[in-house]
């Protein structure tokens, strides 16, 4: 079989028209730019040309779009091909938004993002990689590991598979990387381990750096010293360096991330169990009832995931993804506990703080229940970026071939098996590069819009 | 002042102490000298042979003590010199000087950083000549990095919520989401692969160690520069749209000032003192994004250095990699402080 070509059938006359308008576009835009610095007379007009030209080029994608539709698939490109793939994704962003928009009076600061077009648009790009983690298995024309196949290494996009098998997929997508594997798949799959690993990263470090910082900001004396000291120790250590002592074979084999995660997994635990037991003390019974759940369930999952020691055999992680979980936590808790701790050293002056004082609370219900939750708008702004830069971090773990094994289809892992040939065979570092970008600045992009939306209530 | 001062180099002195520590203890884990034995003796050597390797090499001793040993407050191991062995610190030391007799103390106070097992040369030697090639390097991505933020920053806050600059913090947004790792990917194939067919550049920064040329370290440069440049820009941004809010600049407006004068002239002094911290604070950053384009564009510079060291577990190498960070983050944290105190006569240090 040929190999596909990007636009299918209708992309030899449709490209060229599409191409012209996409210049006159830009023509337009850089016009409009120099008549607001030069000349402002000539201002409506050349307006009016960015909103011709931009009509114009959305014609061309809409054309590209019908033909999509209407055309047999045989007929069709590799990117539409590779959006009919995306459909359960398309399906659960569709349902999202309408439903978001249709209520957002009634949804607080989630609501106002959509007033916001950026905001949207953040958002769109985080719950499209969010969707296509969790329908990975539906998108996947092929299995993102085991399927090597002959004479497929290094094949550019939309290459028809040589002899494909009753029911297989017959092209790879996005062509083969240098083990003859399905990159299309392979960054499909990618999503899956990246957003498995870094928003519960996150999640881990916020309770490590809340349980630490917040008692740090109110209590402050020698226990803020040293916690600052320690902070600042970390802090100052480059995460690189830290990345090549700690996450290495021989340090795993010592077990020096089971103790580490023994640590820091304990942290959650412990801040659910003062939260519940600082809440209920005056309600004996809710509490034994919250305070026993919580400490029930997190030992178990603290068994399973630190000590992989689970009684009933149904959790543990492996010790290549144990210690890049570890590592990125223990990289991020310092800055978190550092942001917590300023939070908290200017909340802790209002009144609503010397109210509670004097109505003789405990230290940790003020902590937890009167600064913490004013404290929600900055830590959320703080949590969406966060997950940003632990993505980022996880891509320089896997571009130095440091603890996800080689195989995983994590996108810093594919970028490292790829970068070696980059200029011969692009495609297999390209595309998930583009992933970790456009993931990073979905969520960059709403953090933004969250820090705008809340500083306008 | 000076006691401020002080005080700050005091709690340097501490937390170097305690990382470098932290570092030997890491190198020196038990599975790390057997790595180190290995790959420095052959593969296939039995137990005891490392063992003995090990002995003989000094590594055998308590930790404390041989961190005491490179530290230099504690007398060197000098090997067994009637034996003929050299493996000691110490009698390499005083082999290179051409000296009879070993120096009891050779550690890092005495000046003597060791010897690289990597790259079979003194670790000294090593680290200044990788110094000064990535100082190239940091020179040119900052040259193209701080000025073009800075632009940026001020065009973006001089007229809050302008087009021009929900524009700009859009890009900058986008920068900030642009880790060197993509970045540097994409550059290749766009200026240097066949794919896009530009080929303005090179993809490899090899050759730039003979001399410097726009095709070999443009991409390297624009790499470093693009990551950080949205970051400083952010905050320029923040800090001159919130000096814009001021009273004063409302006076020079109600004055009659012109817009352009007021921003030249009342507005980016006290605009620029942020951006000031936040760039000095930038160089610990900039050392992973440093690691990763050296990796990637082939540079053998400090980072090169770092990997290469990590992964031969060469442990003076790696010491002194990370006394040279360190250095690096303590002292720009120190400046950064000391330069805000003194650019904003509002903050006083007592």
């Amino acid at each position: 079989m040929d190999p596909l070509s990007w636009t299918g059938a209708p992309g030899p006359w449709l490209n060229p028209a599409l191409g012209v308008a996409v210049l006159a576009l830009a023509g337009a835009v850089v016009a409009h730019a120099l008549a607001r610095i030069f000349a402002s007379g000539a201002q409506p007009i050349t307006r009016r040309a960015v909103w011709v030209t931009l009509g114009a080029v959305a014609l061309g994608g809409l054309a590209h779009l019908a033909g999509a539709l209407v055309l047999a698939p045989d007929d069709t490109g590799i990117i539409a091909r590779i959006s009919a793939r995306f459909w359960p994704v398309w399906a659960a962003l569709g349902i999202t938004f309408a439903l978001s928009l249709a209520l957002r009076r009634r949804l607080g600061l989630y609501g106002h993002l959509f007033e916001n077009p950026m905001g949207m648009i953040g958002l769109g790009l985080v719950l499209f990689w969010v969707f296509t983690a969790i329908f990975a298995d539906l998108i996947v024309p092929f299995d993102p590991v085991a399927d090597v196949i002959s004479g497929m290494k290094n094949k550019p996009p939309g290459t028809a598979l040589r002899a494909p098998e009753p029911g297989q997929y017959g092209y790879y997508l996005l062509g083969g990387d240098a083990l003859a594997r399905d990159v299309f798949s392979r960054v499909v799959m990618g999503a899956r381990v990246v957003l498995g690993i870094a928003p519960a990263a996150t999640l881990f470090a916020f309770m490590v750096g809340i349980v630490l910082g917040v008692p740090a900001g109110y209590l402050g004396g020698r226990i803020d010293t040293a916690l600052a000291f320690v902070a600042n120790l970390v802090l100052a250590f480059p995460v690189i360096l830290l990345f090549f002592l700690l996450v290495t074979p021989e340090i795993i084999a010592m077990g020096v991330p089971t103790y580490m995660a023994a640590v820091l997994f304990l942290f959650p635990i412990v801040f659910l169990v003062i939260l519940w037991n600082a809440r209920f003390h005056t309600r004996p019974v809710l509490r034994a009832v919250t305070v026993g759940l919580t400490v029930l369930v997190g030992g178990w999952l603290y068994l399973g995931l630190a000590w992989d020691a689970d009684p009933l055999g149904l959790i543990s992680i492996p010790g290549g993804v144990l210690i890049v979980f570890v590592a990125v936590v223990f990289v991020n808790a310092p800055t978190v506990f550092r942001i917590v701790r300023g939070l908290t050293l200017d909340i802790r002056t209002r009144d609503y703080v010397a109210a509670a004082q004097t109505r003789g609370e405990g230290a940790w219900y003020i902590m937890l229940w009167e600064i913490l939750p004013n404290a929600r708008g900055p830590l959320l702004v703080d949590f969406c970026l966060r997950i940003g830069y632990t993505t980022i971090l996880l891509g320089t773990l896997g571009f130095f071939g440091l603890g996800l094994p080689p195989d995983s289809p994590d996108w810093g892992s594919s970028i490292n098996a790829g970068r070696g040939l980059l200029q011969f065979f692009p495609f297999p570092p390209l595309v998930p590069a583009v992933a970790i970008m456009s993931l990073v600045l979905g969520l960059n992009l709403l953090a933004d819009a969250l820090r705008q939306e809340s500083l306008r209530d | 002042m000076a006691l401020f001062i002080l005080r700050r180099l005091g709690v340097m002195v501490a937390s170097m102490l305690c990382m470098t520590f932290i570092v030997f203890a890491l190198t020196n884990l038990p599975a790390n000298l057997e790595k180190l034995a290995k790959t420095q003796a052959g593969t296939r050597m039995t137990d005891a042979q490392v063992q003995s390797w090990l002995a003989r090499g000094g590594y055998a001793q308590p930790m404390l003590r041989r961190y005491g040993e490179w530290l230099g407050v504690v007398p060197g191991h000098a090997g067994d010199a009637s034996a003929g062995e050299t493996a000691g610190r110490c009698a390499r030391a005083a082999m290179q000087a051409g000296l009879d007799r070993a120096p009891r103390y050779c550690g890092v106070l005495q000046g003597n950083w060791g010897y690289s097992t990597k790259f079979r040369a003194p670790v000294g030697q090593v680290i200044a000549e990788r110094l000064a090639r990535t100082g190239v390097l940091m020179f040119w991505a900052f040259a193209v990095m701080v000025p073009l933020a800075l632009v940026i920053g001020v065009l973006a806050g001089m007229r809050e919520g302008s087009a021009t600059d929900r524009t700009l913090s859009t890009v900058s947004i986008a920068s900030t989401s642009t880790p060197e790792y993509v970045s540097g990917v994409i550059f290749v194939v766009v200026f240097a692969s066949s794919m896009v067919g530009l080929k303005w550049f090179s993809g490899s920064a090899k050759s730039a160690v003979d001399g410097i040329t726009f095709h070999n370290f443009t991409l390297p440069v624009a790499t470093i520069a693009l990551y950080g440049l949205g970051y400083i820009a952010r905050m320029t941004r923040a800090s001159m749209a919130e000096v814009m809010t001021a009273q004063y600049i409302r006076t020079a407006r109600l004055k009659g000032v012109g817009f352009r004068a007021i921003v030249l002239r009342h507005a980016l002094r006290n605009a620029l003192i942020a951006p000031f911290t936040i760039i000095m604070l930038q160089f610990p950053w900039l050392l992973t994004g440093v690691v990763i384009v050296e990796e990637l564009f082939v540079y053998p510079g400090f980072g090169n250095a770092l990997v290469e060291g990590a992964q031969n577990n060469d442990i003076e190498l790696l010491m002194a990699v990370s006394v040279v960070a360190v250095v690096v983050v303590l002292i720009t944290q120190l400046i950064s402080d000391i330069g805000y105190a003194l650019l904003n006569p509002r903050i006083r240090v007592t």
